[in-house]
């Protein structure tokens, strides 16, 4: 039972691996923002399997406070970067 | 809004924050207790405005309607992203980006907002930009048949005008109380 | 009790088909608009299905702490109403800047 979430958390890594390669090439800002934005996703995903295979519940409260810090960011750089500022 | 509608939001939203509060921690002796009603206290008296909007006495049959309406949204997130996995993993990777515009009657934001986020995990579409003053969306859809279904069939909006009690023009679609 | 681990694996093998695929297509696809349908749309049902896997596993292997789910719930929430809204602002947020849709026949962007 604990090597399927091993085998499950190298996956993810490697899927952020993935992601990694379009933040370094992706042309522009645009698309290095939606890359950030989904390693952000992954690495809750991958915080929850870390959680399960070494038996310690702390690592959920880290996803969710992670999940909520990862869409403040990601809205309020889509805002900066529509405006040019972010207030007024 | 007078004083009786503003208690029933304040009421709704202290319930709905306190049972979080409850859920969370898990622990039910008396200091934390007390230590949760003080807590949701202050946030209610700064945010109480802002969930249940004053006046609004269908809150209940909203909120019952939305729970109806979730189980069709989950299938049709499954098959949307089925659709698109067949469309990043076919060999020739049909795709053929189209913008479209369709106005829908619907007006209070919590719709508005519901709306946008069924059209985005819907199969092939993204809400790309809604005016509030006249119910108008623009969607990018990833090819003809996804886009099509959103603007010749509506199904789905006429599904979220039944959820907040809107009634739909042009057919005889009765506004049900 | 076999079942639950076969039903833990496949709801897990699932979520990350799903995720890889997201992954695959945001390094395949020709445009920043048809990158953001497949990362939105496959990236959240991907976590969505590990997580309801692993709520399994935790009903079934730790039944003492029936609370703790409760916050996965609630993770699961979260992302299926957050990361859509962060996908639709970040192409409003394009569109209004002035990025160029792809249409058939260009070149990759």
């Amino acid at each position: 039972m604990i090597s399927v979430f091993l085998i499950s958390s190298m996956l993810v890594i490697f899927a952020i691996f993935l992601a990694l390669y379009r933040v370094i090439l992706g042309p522009g800002v645009f698309n290095r923002t939606v890359a950030v934005n989904v390693i952000g996703t992954k690495t809750i995903a991958l915080l929850v399997l870390i959680g399960y295979y070494t038996e310690r519940p702390e690592f959920f409260d880290i996803a969710l406070l992670y999940a909520m810090l990862n869409f403040i960011g990601t809205v309020i750089f889509a805002r900066y970067l529509e405006r040019g500022e972010l207030w007024s | 809004m007078n004083r009786g509608e503003k208690t029933f939001g304040i009421l709704i939203t202290f319930g709905i924050l306190f049972l979080f509060w409850i859920l969370l921690s898990g622990l039910f002796d008396a200091f934390h207790l007390i230590a949760g009603v003080i807590c949701t206290g202050i946030v209610t008296l700064i945010s109480h405005d802002l969930l249940v909007k004053g006046g609004d006495k269908k809150f209940i049959g909203k909120s019952l309607r939305l729970f109806w309406y979730i189980p069709w949204e989950l299938w049709q997130i499954v098959l949307a992203n089925i659709d698109v996995a067949i469309r990043v993993l076919h060999p020739k990777m049909p795709i053929d980006p189209l913008i479209i515009e369709f106005e829908t009657p619907l007006r209070s934001d919590f719709s508005l907002v519901t709306l946008a986020n069924s059209i985005t995990l819907t199969p092939g579409t993204i809400t790309i930009s809604v005016e509030p003053e006249k119910g108008m969306f623009r969607v990018h859809g990833i090819a003809k048949e996804p886009a099509d279904a959103l603007l010749v069939d509506q199904t789905m909006q006429k599904k979220v005008a039944e959820v907040f009690f809107v009634e739909w023009p042009g057919t005889d679609q009765p506004v049900k109380t | 009790m076999v079942v639950v681990v076969v039903i833990v694996t496949l709801f897990l093998a699932g979520g990350l088909f799903f995720t890889l695929v997201g992954s695959i297509g945001l390094l395949r696809f020709p445009d920043f608009y048809t990158r953001l349908h497949a990362t939105g749309k496959c990236d959240t049902l991907g976590t969505g299905l590990i997580l309801i896997g692993l709520i399994i596993h935790h009903l079934f292997h730790y039944s003492g702490t029936p609370l703790v789910p409760v916050r996965l719930i609630f993770l699961i929430f979260f992302i299926f109403i957050a990361n859509p809204a962060a996908t639709h602002a970040l192409m409003k947020a394009a569109y209004e800047v002035g990025v160029k849709p792809w249409k058939l026949g260009d070149e990759r962007r």
